[in-house]
């Protein structure tokens, strides 16, 4: 054998391993059931634009990673004062926005004064309420003052809703995203995708992928077509309906993993019967959990028996609270003067689990007396109604916001559920740094809640992600709302 | 129409028949159906035909059997009521411009021809944001579709009697237009009315399905066989029996009016033939 | 000149016409929208949103001005092209449309050419069969045709051609310009899927249309000079069969272009029917009334060419509209 034949072969063979390692794809079409009705996550509450753009596109001070924990995202480190009202973050040096302008503290305080300006379109402007100033030290450092302590301070900043943008772009995000992140905004097809492509030039890691499609396909028997023929690579949240197609297909593989919607029969506190705890606990009881989380979750939901999310360090369980029980839900309809049951409103936003929960509530209820008359309606129209002129008797929806317990001290909420001491326990929670007290407080609120009955506690909603069995590295839970494409990868 | 008639015409019984039977299908579900359609028991879901339920059970545990009872009354009400309103107020819309004429015929044909311009879906839309989606919706929506269709099939069928010679009698001997319409033109147009009616049927029974699919068209708890037929879309290569049975009640329900329609055309009036199907685009 | 003028008096009224429907039209969307449950603003934001959020947002979105100066506005500025800022996108409603219309567009012609394509040819024969089993296959067949739901259709299409057999795409849309090849390919399914109620009409109506033709006197002659039956119905009977399925074809394109809505879902396809859907969910009305508008006028157009085609192969028709 010549050294040239030697040569060529070692070539060939070179050529032949290179082959398979080549032909890794290394991009990835992923199907969403909503498209997001602009792309600037600063601007809007739709989970939508954050299913984009969140820790791909845009990037804030620190990033929340898939147990919901904190970690430095455009900010390398910070310290905090001992008496939490100061933060300051040293940041990243070398960072680009994806225009090619420099980032620096400037823009970190651009985006504050925006968000938190008397004209901000911000849709969780409250969240960063507390932030009395934003300091810049010099470039690389930037000073936050609080006018109060906020535990939640850091995770906030995590949020989709306060990503960095620069003020060279700032106003055109919602057609075209320019952010910090490790993927750029290519193009939109509007009612089609969205195509991001890896931003070379970007600061951290690069990620495995080179270009990601989210397709929009709002129809599941479509998106199962779409993801059994190949069409597309996955999706973060499937209909719990249909997953019995994936479970068993050695192709795909099913993620089932937590979110933060606390899934509830909203009940209005401030109308009557509502108002009087024997009906509410009496509806407690006339509750099938378990036959709720079976009918409209395919039993994917977790039981809850208070607001709060179930994988959380602070979560009681109080399922036992009101087991189900329809002779104990009759009783106490008699004594709170409904012997004969009443009738009553249910008003059903435009989402799977609302739509199938209200039947089989309406079905539960009447089995009491309770004769439910179902109303479904548009986001729209719910949100006019429901949300923001507390027109209604009971609806269902899943609050979604990480630690939200805190909308029960607040009287104005649309539930309307107004107890003082539930008030002060919650403004002594967010002063309250100390984690024992902290957890000793959030437990305190929990039990009451629950006791009270202010709301049907039913379950926690999954996330039912299905994936093409060769993808690696998709976020099981859902801690903040988002797909986030960082350590996504194909395997062989 | 005489019973010889029909001997004559085979498809015309056939089709007649298997309408009115479906027809009694739903009509029975007001008094009775198997089970109450919105009994929901999560542990009985997806049952396939047994003896006690003979056409399974749904994704919620209800008896499919009495959902396409119930949902069968609900297609052909929801279609039916589309009709009346297409006829109550097209029909007057048509006469009127044909004994009236001139500048009345200009208003009816720009009428029909705005209402013609809001395509049925968009309509739906529309009223579905307005109200709330619905039955009165889709209602609402297929009668707004059907008007310009029977005011210009009332017309065009009114133009060709208007010239016969006893109407032209009629009117000299001193009838007023709305009398000559009443008297003269509606009893002439009738076969063609009914035909277009069998034919309106079908395409609402086709387009409450369709509403229903979008989420515009009935609402849960109640039922509709197209309302059937989207919840187990999703589930359709799980569980196929499900869309099976609603899909075939449509298809069938639909074959069996246009027989019947096409039928009552050939058997009534065989010039009448162009005229019934002019409109049957939608 | 006695004809012309016929014509030109004709045409200036059916024009009159024309306009007038598109300016009630235009006023009856504007109305309807305007009386919507749900603030486009407090959507945009939802729950969390403090008031002043959604009351600067509503001032940006310029949904403070009377009802009266917003429409004038619009409809002044739809007369120069302009159709406003989409309120959720802030992009010129103009553009959005365009963009939905290269999917709605081919998508509609194409259902037409294979509902012309195979339903003529069915009609055709099934007329020169009459009364044999071929006649009555084929009709069983388009009365099936129609009575399958289209999204039923669609999906066991999907099924077949995409999951099963993946010949072609489960749905979406590529453009055209980044593929045109992959365009065509995602608009195969739906097309068919459109095009199977359509084809089925037409054939019906072409076979009752050439039935018709064969029984008048002109096709008897033709046999009594010694054609064959199919001879008679190919040179005479075709032709004259035309002027209905003419009309059919006119209304189903305007029907087409509206009502894709559905069968865009299933295949997740961006056209104007699913623009419009989702842009009212968004309660975005500028955007909603530009898009429906455009489908008026096209529904309307549509019609207006119709008519004049009938006015044209037949005059006497003039004095009173077809």
């Amino acid at each position: 054998m010549t050294a040239r034949n030697t040569l060529a072969l070692t070539v060939a063979g070179l050529l032949l391993m290179a082959g398979p390692v080549l032909a890794q794809p290394t991009e990835i079409r992923i199907g969403v059931a909503l498209e997001p009705p602009a792309l600037d996550p600063t601007a809007g509450a739709a989970e939508a634009i954050d299913v984009v753009v969140y820790q791909n596109v845009f990037e804030g001070l620190v990033r929340i990673d898939q147990t919901g924990a904190v970690q430095p995202g455009l900010a390398e480190s910070w310290t905090i004062s001992d008496d939490g009202l100061t933060y300051r973050f040293a940041l990243n040096e070398g960072v680009t926005f994806h225009d090619g302008t420099a980032f620096d503290a400037e823009d970190v305080k651009f985006t504050f004064d925006r968000l938190l300006a008397e004209d901000s379109v911000n849709a969780q402007k409250a969240l960063y309420e507390p932030i009395s100033a934003v300091t810049v030290i010099d470039p690389m450092t930037v000073e936050f003052t609080l006018s109060r302590p906020d535990g939640l301070f850091l995770f906030n900043l995590g949020r989709g809703d306060a990503v960095i943008v620069a003020p060279e772009s700032a106003e055109n995000n919602g057609a075209e995203p320019i952010g910090t992140g490790p993927f750029a905004f290519i193009q939109w097809d509007r009612g089609s995708r969205v195509v991001l492509e890896q931003y070379g030039p970007y600061w951290g890691e690069a990620p495995a992928l080179t270009r990601a499609s989210f397709v929009f396909i709002s129809d599941t028997a479509t998106l199962t077509n779409a993801l059994l023929a190949g069409d597309v690579d996955g999706t973060n949240n499937f209909a719990a309906e249909a997953l019995a197609v994936f479970e068993n297909n050695v192709q795909f593989k099913v993620l089932v993993g937590s979110t933060e919607g606390e899934t509830i029969l909203s009940t209005n506190n401030r109308k009557e019967p509502f108002t009087d705890l024997k009906v509410r606990q009496a509806m407690a009881h006339a509750l099938d959990r378990q036959e709720i989380i079976d009918g409209a979750t395919y039993g994917y939901g977790v039981p809850i028996g208070t607001h709060f999310a179930p994988h959380h360090p602070y979560y009681l369980d109080l399922t036992d609270t009101y087991p189900h029980d329809i002779e104990a839900a009759k009783t106490l309809l008699a004594e709170a003067g409904y012997a004969d049951g009443f009738s009553a409103t249910l008003k059903l936003p435009p989402v799977a689990y609302a739509r199938l929960s209200g039947q089989i509530i309406a079905s539960q209820f009447a089995e009491v007396g309770i004769d439910l008359e179902l109303i479904n309606m548009e986001w729209a129209q719910w949100l006019e109604d429901v949300f923001a002129n507390k027109d209604f008797d009971l609806t269902i929806i899943s609050h979604v916001e990480p630690f939200d317990i805190g909308i029960y001290a607040n009287p104005d909420y649309y539930f309307g559920y107004d107890n003082p001491e539930v008030q002060a326990l919650n403004e002594t929670l967010n002063a309250t740094t100390d984690e024992a007290e902290r957890l000793a407080l959030a437990q305190e609120i929990q039990t009451i809640i629950a006791r009270d009955a202010v709301n049907g506690y039913m379950f926690e909603l999954a996330q039912t992600g299905v994936w093409n069995a060769k993808l690696d590295g998709m976020w099981q839970n859902a801690p903040v709302e988002g797909v986030v494409l960082r350590d996504i990868h194909w395997v062989e | 129409m005489n019973w010889q008639l029909l001997g004559r015409h085979p498809s015309l019984v056939v089709g007649l028949l298997a309408a009115v039977l479906f027809a009694l299908l739903g009509l029975v579900s007001l008094w009775w159906t198997p089970f109450p359609i919105e009994q929901i028991s999560i542990a009985r879901r997806f049952l396939g035909p047994v003896a006690e339920h003979w056409l399974g059970t749904d994704h919620l545990g209800r008896d499919i059997l009495s959902l396409v009872m119930r949902g069968t009354l609900t297609s052909f009400v929801v279609a039916g009521l589309g009709v009346i309103i297409g006829i109550g107020v097209g029909v007057p819309l048509g006469l009127a411009a044909v004994a009236w004429g001139g500048i009345v015929e200009w208003l009816v044909l720009r009428l029909s021809d705005i209402t013609f311009a809001f395509p049925a879906v968009i309509v739906a839309i529309l009223i579905a944001a307005l109200f709330g989606p619905g039955e009165i919706n889709a209602v609402i929506a297929i009668g707004i579709f059907n008007i310009p269709v029977f005011a210009r099939v009332a017309r065009g069928g009114a133009l060709a009697i208007a010239t016969q010679d006893y109407v032209a009698a009629a009117r000299l001997a001193g009838l007023g237009n709305a009398a000559i319409a009443a008297r003269h033109l509606l009893p002439n147009i009738m076969s063609l009315l009914i035909v277009q009616g069998t034919i309106q049927l079908s395409l609402g029974i086709l387009a409450e399905a369709g509403l229903s699919y979008i989420g515009l068209g009935t609402q849960p708890p109640a039922t509709s066989l197209g309302l059937m037929l989207r919840d187990a879309q999703s589930l359709f290569l799980i569980h196929p029996w499900l869309s099976v049975v609603p899909g075939l009640t449509i298809v069938l329900i639909v074959i069996a009016l246009n027989i019947a329609g096409d039928g009552l055309r050939d058997a009534i009036d065989p010039r009448l033939r162009h005229e019934g199907l002019n409109h049957g685009a939608g | 000149m006695g004809v012309d003028f016929d014509m030109t008096f004709f045409l200036v009224r059916r024009m009159a016409g024309f306009a007038a429907t598109l300016f009630i039209a235009a006023l009856v969307i504007f109305l309807l929208l305007d009386l919507l449950p749900g603030d486009p603003a407090r959507f945009i934001l939802g729950i969390n949103a403090t008031p002043e959020a959604v009351a600067a947002l509503r001032t940006q979105m310029g949904l403070d001005a009377p009802a009266h100066e917003r429409f004038l506005a619009w409809v002044g500025g739809m007369l120069v092209g302009d159709f406003g800022l989409s309120t959720t996108q802030r992009l010129p409603v103009a553009e959005l449309i365009a963009e939905r219309m290269a999917v709605t567009l081919p998508l509609s012609l194409i259902a037409m050419v294979v509902s012309v394509v195979v339903g003529l040819p069915i009609g055709i024969l099934a007329a020169m069969r009459r009364g044999k089993a071929t006649d009555t296959a084929l009709m069983v067949l388009a009365q099936t045709g129609v009575a399958i739901p289209n999204f039923w259709f669609g999906m066991l299409l999907t099924l077949v051609f995409a999951v099963t057999l993946r010949w072609l795409p489960t749905g979406g849309f590529i453009p055209w310009d980044e593929d045109a090849g992959a365009a065509m390919r995602g608009m195969i399914l739906p097309g068919l899927a459109l095009a199977l109620p359509q084809a089925s009409i037409l054939a019906r109506v072409m076979r009752t249309a050439l039935v018709d033709v064969t029984e008048q006197d002109f096709i008897r002659t033709a046999r009594a000079k010694g054609m064959t039956k199919s001879e008679a119905i190919w040179r005479h009977g075709v032709r004259n069969a035309l002027l209905p399925v003419l009309t059919i074809l006119g209304l189903q394109f305007a029907y087409l272009i509206a009502g894709t809505i559905i069968v865009e879902n299933v295949f997740y396809l961006p056209g104007l029917g699913r623009l419009i859907f989702t842009a009212i969910s968004e309660r975005d009305l500028v955007l909603v009334r530009g898009a429906t508008i455009v489908l008026v006028v096209v529904t309307t157009a549509t019609m207006l060419v119709v008519d004049l085609a009938y006015a044209f192969v037949d005059p006497r028709l003039k004095g009173r509209e077809a």
